[in-house]
């Protein structure tokens, strides 16, 4: 289906980046997995940054919490591990429901090379199975905000039980109610053997083997891909399910890959494609040609730049993407309009800058930077409720346009005389 | 090592930002890694500010830190400065760039930029937010000011020299900032009370003061410590160094308001203040007498908040509104003996902690019929089913609110009376929903005049006590032996109002396995209850 189009050199920045670290995915990794406690090492820096992401709305006993880094444990490493067993002990006497403890390694830990796959090692021996500890890093100078899962699910993959056999493995967290409804999908064209890591219980994980066939749920998986397939699983090439077309896409190219006859999966997609097309129809006249700007933040600019295009005819200003993984991208990129500026990396004032010079009617950008933005005079729509609200899929796929219709709605019904 | 769920404050580099960004004409350039600018939406999403903080962040990477991460700051303060052209700038780092040793700040004073550069070394694993705040203004005034402090044994002018000057008397007002609870409002309130005082303002600091402002705090009559968690250490050094006195009393609540004045007028060498000010002013003392009111005698409140607001409610809820202080406490280590002192008053022990757990407990033990707090006590206010007013810091989006709602002054009281008393009224309907329930228009809770399909028309009377199970099984008691609420135990219980419900059974519970009985009878109940009132 790729065709090719001319895209110009790619723009890399570097410079202030206004994108969140790692441990940012946390807040929607522990909605996932509700049998699972994300402990983040670090500072009383790392527990704001969650704090401030999450937001009070998910002010409950939390299923995560920062093990706050003092001078003590600078001061000595030895100690810094016995502190944090005791605290671990602690934790895990009082939530007995924990079942898998994943310990988030952060900037400072990275920086004074605590050790934290030694802790899980060390903490596992003595829980003797009654909780399975893992490690992962979500630190900001190695991760930006979505890599953060990939951490988590690459984690993850060692405790995989092996199969040989024939299943599709659906990586990436999707809400679950649009999880239910590819299951379903997949289940009407014949595809019953379906997995998705991260499960929705963390011991309840997905076999691997030389017959899992993985279609990527999200574009910021990479290392857990590549971990998957070391267990011999193949990635089955395709867009992201953003959208009717890329949904279809994504749906098909997995029914191809276990060689179901193509006619039975057109006869499922045909009618979504067509009645999820209808449900655009509106919002596609709202957002034609509106000219769009994406600031790099959750990896899903481009998917999301192709969706936009090619199903609701905006116009593609810039498309930032905090870093650019080529293969991931493979499917995507060719569907890009030719001359798309795609960014890699950011240098914030400049890139602000650009958006003053050549004024789009929609901004895509972090919650830092929305406000001002807009008393600029600029229409924003804020990144972060993309990894919350259930986008992916056709059924999704007016949903996903709404949430950029809204913005510009809005406008044209506020009213001052 | 610390094991932190929720926070109340942030790293003092964010005490830091707040300080920045409450000014005009500064600029904090701040070594940090990548996801520090998270900071940004405190300002711009729960402040709802329509610019970005002034601040510029090196967000070094973990392959920086092989090269010169020394260069990366040099390079994003020239940039800073070219860009942004602050009149004074602030150099620091987060919690991480603490860890690499860069010194941003000697290296901001090593480049000849042209503008006062503040040195920041704000400990980050040791401090939190407020003291960072604290510590920022008092650098920043300190770097600015300390050429002009006048050497040791030199006269300072008397806090009446406006009557040589033939002029008004003037104060600065310091402490309001970005992310402190209402302080927006505030300075407006105390600048409408002073200018019916005679009294000038000279400087608001940090909020929308510049770099030029902080230059002419020396010539003020007095400075008013309005905030204590951000301008206590630079009173205290603007005394020591000006010889300017400080009138720390912080006038929220009617007493502390009239306190306030009269200590600022006799500072000044002013006429005293009127005492009918307060009752022409304010509502709160007539409300408060009203009639009406009398239901608020006694009523049990629990207060946790930062030490300023925390010790304020207190004075108010016992003496203003005649509540019952059942608990006091504050996060805010640096003020924890003003506070103790506080609840010592009331005979109390303070609660000094930032465990937002153990306050939740120190809550429920306490048994409140109000909570005064924090958004976390708001949320364990919600979970032990307790009307709560938020009276502090650290902020959500809805303690900015788009109308004029100070603390302090006259109108601050008016506020304070409404949002403390109306939860509680809320708590009361419930109350008398709960009394009532009996009535049929209430067997499902609220019912409109509407009518409608839910109106239970065919059942009208539907005694709560049918509804309660024989006997309701309880979880096991600490002996192991399980306890039983019986049928009349229950609907006894049942009549007791909500808010005091949780504890009367945890005390009949208490008393019954005292006693090793094994079915709590609405005799038990009223047992239990003469045994606990002696």
């Amino acid at each position: 289906m790729a065709q090719t189009s001319t895209l110009p050199p790619v723009l890399r920045e570097s410079g202030q980046r206004e994108v969140f670290c790692g441990l940012t995915s946390i807040v929607w990794l522990h909605r996932r997995m509700p049998d699972a406690f994300f402990l983040v090492v670090g500072s009383r820096t790392c527990a704001h940054l969650i704090q401030s992401a999450a937001g009070v709305m998910i002010f409950a006993e939390p299923r995560f919490g920062t093990a706050i880094l003092g001078e003590r444990d600078l001061a000595g490493l030895a100690d810094a591990n016995e502190e944090l067993d005791r605290l671990v002990g602690d934790l895990l006497a009082r939530r007995p429901e924990i079942r898998t403890l994943f310990l988030v390694g952060s900037c400072p830990s990275e920086v004074i090379k605590l050790d934290l796959a030694k802790a899980a090692e060390r903490i596992n021996t003595r829980m003797q199975g009654r909780v399975r500890v893992v490690n992962y890093s979500g630190s900001g100078i190695e991760t930006t905000f979505t890599q953060g899962e990939d951490g988590a699910l690459t984690s993850l993959v060692p405790l995989l039980p092996s199969n040989p056999e024939p299943q599709l493995l659906i990586v990436g967290t999707l809400a679950d109610g649009v999880e239910e409804r590819f299951l379903s999908l997949f289940a009407r064209m014949g595809l019953e053997t379906v997995r998705t890591l991260p499960p929705r219980q963390s011991t309840d994980l997905p076999p691997v083997g030389p017959g899992t066939r993985l279609l990527l749920a999200q574009p910021f998986v990479a290392d857990t891909v590549r971990a998957l397939e070391r267990r011999g699983a193949q990635r089955i090439s395709a867009p992201y399910p953003l959208g009717v077309e890329g949904s279809c896409a994504w749906m098909a190219a997995a029914a191809a890959a276990f060689g179901i006859d193509p006619e039975r999966v057109a006869a499922v997609l045909d009618p979504l494609a067509e009645r999820g097309r209808r449900a655009l129809e509106p919002l596609r006249r709202k957002l034609e040609g509106k000219r769009l700007f994406l600031l790099p933040d959750s990896q899903l600019e481009i998917p999301l730049a192709r969706f936009l295009h090619r199903e609701c005819g905006m116009e593609l200003v810039e498309v930032g993407t905090p870093y650019l993984d080529r293969q991931l991208m493979a499917e995507e990129l060719p569907l890009l309009p030719e001359g798309t500026q795609l960014s890699e990396g950011q240098d914030v004032e400049k890139q602000l800058e650009r958006i003053r010079a050549s004024r789009p009617d929609l901004v895509v950008c972090g919650m830092g930077l929305a406000n001002p933005l807009e008393a600029e005079g600029f229409a924003t729509k804020w990144s972060i409720e993309l990894v919350f609200s259930p986008i992916h899929g056709c059924d999704q796929a007016a949903d996903l346009a709404e949430l950029f219709a809204r913005p510009l709605n809005r406008r044209e019904l506020l009213q001052w005389n | 090592m610390e094991l932190t769920l929720w926070t109340y404050e942030g790293p003092p580099h964010v005490g830091a930002m707040r300080i920045a960004a409450s000014m005009e004409g500064v600029h904090y350039v701040l070594h940090a890694p990548q996801g520090d600018t998270y900071a940004d939406l405190l300002f711009t999403m729960i402040e709802r500010r329509d610019r970005r903080p002034p601040v510029t962040y090196t967000t070094f990477q973990a392959r920086d830190l092989g090269g010169d991460t020394a260069e990366l700051v040099k390079r994003s303060i020239q940039q800073a400065v070219d860009r942004f052209k602050p009149e004074a700038l602030l150099v620091g780092e987060s919690c991480t760039a603490e860890l690499i040793q860069d010194q941003p700040g000697s290296l901001a004073c090593g480049m000849d930029l042209g503008v006062p550069v503040v040195s920041l070394e704000l400990p980050a694993y040791s401090k939190k937010e407020n003291w960072g705040a604290a510590e920022t203004l008092y650098q920043l005034c300190r770097g600015l000011l300390k050429s002009q402090v006048p050497a040791p044994g030199t006269a300072r002018p008397g806090p009446e020299r406006w009557k040589e000057e033939k002029r008004r008397p003037r104060v600065n007002l310091l402490g309001p900032s970005l992310l402190g609870f209402r302080c927006r409002d505030d300075v407006r309130e105390l600048r409408g009370l002073l200018a019916d005082h005679g009294i000038d303002v000279n400087v608001v600091a940090p909020l929308g003061a510049r770099p030029a402002d902080l230059i002419r705090l020396p010539q003020a009559d007095a400075n008013l410590c309005l905030y204590p968690e951000v301008a206590g250490p630079l009173c205290s050094w603007l005394e020591r160094n000006f010889g300017t006195p400080v009138v720390r009393t912080v006038p929220i609540g009617i007493g502390a308001t009239a306190q306030f004045l009269r200590e600022l007028c006799a500072l000044l060498g002013l006429e005293p203040p009127e005492l009918r000010e307060a009752d022409q002013r304010s509502r709160l003392p007539w409300y408060s007498k009203s009639v009406d009111s009398t239901y608020l005698t006694g009523k049990r409140v629990f207060i946790f908040a930062d030490a300023t607001h925390a010790i304020a409610a207190a004075r108010i809820a016992s003496r203003e509104l005649g509540f019952t202080v059942v608990g006091l406490g504050t996060y805010s280590r640096e003020q924890a003996r003003e506070v103790r002192a506080a609840a010592k008053e009331l005979g109390l022990e303070a609660l000094i902690s930032d465990d937002y757990l153990e306050v939740e407990q120190a809550m429920a033990e306490a048994a409140p019929e109000l909570v005064l707090g924090t958004q976390m006590e708001r949320h364990s206010a919600k979970r032990l089913g307790i009307p709560c007013a938020v009276i502090s810091a650290p902020l959500h989006v809805q303690d900015v609110p788009a109308r004029y709602a100070p603390q302090m002054g006259w109108e601050g009281a008016n506020v304070i009376f409404d949002s403390w008393v109306h939860p509680l009224m809320m708590g009361l309907e419930e109350h008398l929903i709960g009394m009532f329930r009996h009535d049929f228009e209430f067997v499902d809770g609220h019912l409109s005049h509407l009518g409608g399909a839910s109106a239970p028309a065919a059942q009208p009377v539907a005694a709560p006590v049918n509804e309660v199970p024989e006997v309701t099984p309880l979880s096991a008691t600490p002996e192991g032996g399980a306890l039983r609420w019986t049928a009349s135990g229950e609907a006894e219980l049942s009549r007791i109002p909500f808010f005091v419900r949780g504890k009367v059974r945890r005390n009949t519970e208490a008393y019954a396995n005292e006693r090793g009985v094994a079915e709590i009878t609405e005799e038990t109940l009223y047992e239990a209850k003469a045994h606990f009132s002696r």
